[in-house]
């Protein structure tokens, strides 16, 4: 186990993915920075410079060293987000950031790194069986304590992030209800919104009701099912009430703008057109590299942070938006594949946990991005603009990177 | 089970994002459009206008500066509207409609707020232009003109439609385009081609430099100058002699096909149809629907021609060899050519051959010579298509592919007209005798007129009439030098010349000969009714006349229709030998007739046909006539369909 090098055993095929993804992520901060925002491809440039000692910092720790200490790192994560509330430097309206100097550094982005770690130690102890209640409020616990911490700064996209654990407990065993409710509730949430509340409701009874009579005659419980419709029946409605009384007017746009309800393109809606016409406009190929009008004339608001994915839209056309989510896809599958062959649940459960928020983050952002989801402030890895959210997935990626190459040593 | 849920998760969303992804930047193809209207700015580079040069390089058209006014409705700011108001003379309302009629256009593209100012208009604006935000100038060029007549000739300068903009990609909302005469149909020389400019802007609307460096932009290329057949000279007197006539003349050089002046009357100066006024002015001339200013009668008036088509009736004739030049008919005040037919002659009778026939212009004698024509073949469907070709070869009853905007076709009539008229076979010669002199089912305009006299004149070919004598530094189209010959042996003419001659020595022109000029003419009359307090009325008849001179080696072959004017020596002959002399001699000696002509008016006539209708006369009344002619208003309330 000695003198064993530093880059033995790393899956190659995940480092080449990170370095193609955070130059091309460059290339792009670097043309949107073009037009306004002078010095931003500058910093970023030092900041990924910094990811190199960074990295080797993290392949240089003991491979046991993440399991040992995951409490104490998610203990210190749950500190600095809640010393945010007397320390945090508000900016644009939100506390999310620490000021050292002219620097900033977001604690969210290091958190999620904690949390999957929290959470991996916390299932691969060997007695944790996930049917057992409270074993599933423990874990959510876990989960949640962060997103109690993150969500009045306020940052809702930091937090929406985190129902993506869902996922990672269902593999370890988490009872399928749980997503179904949560699936059924988005569903239910989103016809409220597009159709009147009595109309899902009577649709809802429609379903019920088909479901009571095709079941076999034992399986039928009329109790359950009228307690089921009661439920979604009060879902439908509180759902109606909170967006129409608890929402503020922006939340509300925001949907609407979704749902082709309001369309005023100057105000509310501009992002999300500006953003579209900048993609659309990229055509086939693009409009090539630092050749983007939209992009050149500073159209799109928030460029070089969630809105990147814009450059890379118009600049190199549906052919180069292709390359870059295959990128990402293969990413994912390769950290999924690599977790499903851990030897130790911890390093399993932990990689799995990188695939699902590194997807969570890929998905909302582009999804934002091209219109299809609520405007909601979600960078996009390896690509957005900003130091705390490069190391903070670069953290994340390598931790599991270091656990992997480590695997050899496990048994 | 429970393995596959993440991986399938991302799979499913990233292809949906694929598919957003292929919607947007693929299918969807408005975005493109938008991105350009949010970053990129194009602003045009108008060349000047090519002048317009008479055959002997004397200038009848060039350009004078003007200025538009621009405005990008969302851009205004902090508007003075009254002092703006104030600088451009417009009124407040004025203001608010043309503000709202831009912002439907589009709030954030330039759009013409106010068209062709003139130097001094646009003098006092100038200097406050910067206060107005919103509001920028752009140069252009109007039309100057050098000389007073020749409207119908030029055409005129006008703002392209939003039809056109629609299906040429080359024009955009504000710019010019010349509308009739060689204006439209030299657009594309004239105006040149306007340069681009893409300038790359940023949210602020701020222009942030070139537009890749300036890959795509153009340099404008200066339109080019033109010169005209038209002889400047002849054309004004033209038009002077003309004032208080209508109708129109039409002169050809034969040899060459070129068109030495075109007129038509009434007319108007161009210059009414250049800057503010340009519209309004426009309006009245167009809803002048009795003398029809803007109707080119040299090109668009179709007349049966009377006696002048007794040439080509000759000419089958001799060519179909139904006739020689000693042929005689015999004239009886007429002809009988069927039992309770009656044809009448002003001919004073006797016997008649060709030479006697055309300088007498009698009917008899050429309804013979056209029974004889027809009854040559046993079926008379072939017959007729026979004289019908040779009629044809003189570029009759087709459009003649002359390069000016407007015209007609004219008619010939064929066996296929005939079986439309008379289904069956139940026709022969007699039926359709009146073709014979120009009348029956033969329409002709006086351009077609002036061409059947080149053709005559050079014995048997003609060239394409045009009006475009040189461009710069490019040939004109071959097809105006491409012969086109007749169906008509060289040989026939000769005596139907000589015919023509004797018309000045002993016929219906005798009075109105030339010293030292042999010229070679006809004259004609076309009936024509209109209806008059609801009852059908003959009115004056139209007087015609064809002629070329000098008999050898023809310098001008020429057109005239006066419509009223009477028998075709009273007013069109005269004109007629006005135009030869000034254009071979460049002077006249016969002041008398001159001074006659001149001042012959025949607004009375006219005024039987009804004028305007009040509002115009109205808006007439305000100012000066911008007609020539007097405008006469009308005694009688007359509603009019004109007959020929």
């Amino acid at each position: 186990m000695k003198n064993q090098s530093l880059t033995n055993n790393i899956d190659w095929i995940c480092i080449a993915i990170y370095i193609v993804l955070v130059i091309l992520g460059w290339l792009n901060i670097y043309s949107s920075s073009l037009s306004s925002m002078e010095g931003t491809a500058e910093k970023q440039f030092i900041f990924i410079i910094l990811t190199i000692p960074l990295i080797f910092i993290i392949l240089y720790a003991d491979g046991k060293f993440y399991e040992k200490y995951a409490s104490i790192i998610y203990g210190i994560a749950l500190l600095l987000l809640l010393g945010l509330f007397p320390l945090g430097k508000t900016i644009a309206g939100q506390r999310c950031w620490y000021g050292i100097g002219s620097f900033t550094i977001q604690p969210s982005e290091f958190a999620k790194a904690a949390t999957a770690l929290a959470l991996a130690k916390y299932l691969s102890d060997s007695q944790i069986n996930l049917k057992d209640v409270n074993r599933q409020i423990q874990a959510l616990a876990i989960v949640f304590l962060p997103v109690m911490l993150i969500l009045p700064q306020p940052d809702p996209g930091s937090a929406l992030i985190y129902s993506i654990f869902f996922i990672v407990l269902f593999r370890e065993g988490l009872p399928a209800w749980y997503l179904l409710t949560g699936f059924c509730s988005i569903l239910l949430f989103v016809l409220t919104l597009i159709l009147e509340p009595q109309y899902v409701i009577l649709l809802a009874l429609l379903v019920i009701v088909i479901i009571y009579f095709k079941s076999r005659l034992g399986d039928r419980n009329i109790v359950f099912s009228s307690i089921l419709f009661v439920l979604i029946s009060g879902f439908v409605l509180s759902v109606n009430y909170v967006f129409t009384h608890v929402f503020k007017q922006h939340h509300r746009d925001r949907f609407n703008i979704l749902l082709g309800k309001s369309v005023d393109m100057k105000g509310i809606g501009y992002n999300t057109n500006q953003s579209e016409i900048a993609v659309g406009s990229g055509g086939w190929i693009g409009k090539g590299f630092l050749e983007g009008t939209q992009t050149k004339g500073g159209f799109v608001p928030e460029q070089h942070t969630d809105y990147i994915f814009t450059t890379v839209g118009e600049e190199w056309g549906f052919i180069g938006s292709l390359i870059v989510v295959g990128l990402f896809v293969g990413l994912f599958l390769r950290i999924i594949y690599l977790a499903e062959r851990q030897k130790t649940k911890f390093s399993r459960v932990y990689g799995y946990c990188v695939a699902a928020i590194l997807f969570t983050h890929f998905f909302v952002n582009i999804a934002m991005v091209l219109g299809v989801f609520p405007t909601i402030g979600v960078p996009l890895p390896f690509f957005s603009y900003g130091g705390s959210g490069l190391w903070g997935f670069t953290i994340l990626l390598f931790i599991f990177i270091k656990m992997d190459a480590n695997k050899v040593n496990e048994w | 089970m429970r393995k596959v849920l993440l991986p399938s998760m991302i799979i499913i969303a990233a292809s949906l994002l694929v598919l957003r992804l292929f919607y947007l930047q693929v299918i969807n193809d408005s975005f493109k459009l938008k991105s350009d209207n949010n970053a990129i700015k194009i602003q045009y580079d108008y060349p000047e206008r090519g002048y317009i040069y008479d055959r002997n390089g004397k200038l009848l058209v060039a350009n004078q500066p003007s200025y538009d006014i621009m405005v990008i409705p969302r851009d205004i700011k902090n508007l003075d509207t009254l002092e703006f108001c104030q600088l451009l003379a417009i009124s407040k309302e004025d203001f608010l409609e043309k503000i709202a009629k831009a912002k439907v256009y589009s709030p954030r593209l330039p759009s013409v707020f106010l068209a062709q100012l003139n130097k001094s208009e646009f003098a006092a604006f100038q200097e406050k232009i910067r206060k107005f935000e919103g509001f920028y100038f752009q140069k252009r060029s109007l039309r100057d003109y050098q000389v007073n007549f020749g409207a119908n000739i030029f055409g005129f300068i006008t703002q392209v439609s939003e039809n056109l903009i629609a299906k040429n990609p080359y024009y955009n909302s504000g710019d010019l385009i010349g509308k009739q005469g060689v204006e439209e149909s030299y657009e594309e020389v004239l105006r040149g081609i306007k340069g681009v400019k893409y300038i790359q802007k940023d949210k602020y609307n701020r222009e942030i430099g070139s537009f890749k460096e300036g890959k795509y932009d153009t340099i404008a290329v200066q339109g080019e100058d033109i010169n005209l057949t038209i002889d400047m000279e002849l054309q004004k007197y033209g038009e002077e002699l003309m004032i208080n006539k209508r109708g129109g003349i039409v002169a050809i050089e034969p040899k060459t096909g070129e068109i030495l002046a075109l007129v038509t009357a009434p007319n108007y100066d161009p210059a009414i149809l250049v800057g503010r006024q340009r519209s309004k002015n426009y309006t009245m001339l167009y809803r002048d629907s009795i003398a029809n200013p803007l109707f080119d009668r040299g090109l668009l008036a179709q007349y049966p021609p009377g006696s002048p088509f007794k040439i080509l009736t000759g000419l089958v004739g001799l060519q179909e060899n139904v006739i020689d030049t000693h042929s005689t008919f015999m004239c009886n005040h007429g002809f009988a050519y069927a039992p309770g037919r009656f044809q009448r002659c002003h001919c004073g009778g006797g016997s008649r051959d060709l030479n006697v026939g055309i300088y007498k212009s009698c009917n008899a004698y050429f309804s013979n010579v056209y029974l004889r024509t027809i009854g040559k073949y046993k079926s008379t469907p072939y017959a007729v298509d026979v004289w019908s070709n040779h009629v044809k070869s003189f570029g009759l009853g087709q459009f003649m592919g002359y390069d000016l905007p407007t015209g007609k076709k004219g008619k010939i009539p064929n066996s296929k007209t005939y079986k439309r008229i008379y289904p069956g076979w139940g026709y022969s010669g007699k039926t359709i005798i009146s073709n014979a002199i120009g009348q029956g089912e033969v329409l002709l305009t006086p351009i077609q007129l002036a061409n059947m006299m080149s053709a005559v004149a050079n014995e048997g070919y003609y060239y394409t009439p045009h009006i475009i004598k040189k461009i710069e530094g490019e040939k004109i189209d071959k097809k105006f030098t491409t012969k086109h010959v007749t169906t008509i042996d060289k040989s026939h003419f000769k005596p139907m010349i000589q015919g023509l001659f004797d018309v000045y020595n002993f016929g219906t022109a005798a009075g109105l000969r030339v010293e030292g000029i042999d010229i070679c003419g006809k004259t004609g009359t076309a009936e024509n009714f209109a209806k008059i307090n609801g009852k059908r009325t003959q009115l004056e008849d139209h007087s015609i006349f064809v002629a070329f001179a000098p008999k050898d080696n023809p310098k001008i072959a020429i057109a005239i229709l006066v419509e009223n004017g009477g028998f075709g020596s009273v007013i069109a002959g005269p004109i007629a030998s006005l135009m030869i002399e000034k254009y071979l001699k460049g002077k006249i000696t016969r002041t008398d007739l001159e001074k006659r002509t001149l001042e012959r008016s025949l607004q009375d006539q006219y005024a039987k046909l009804g004028g305007l209708s009040e509002v115009v006369k109205k808006e007439m009344r305000k100012k000066d006539s911008i007609l020539k002619s007097k405008i006469v208003v009308p005694k009688v309330k007359i509603d009019t369909t004109k007959k020929p």
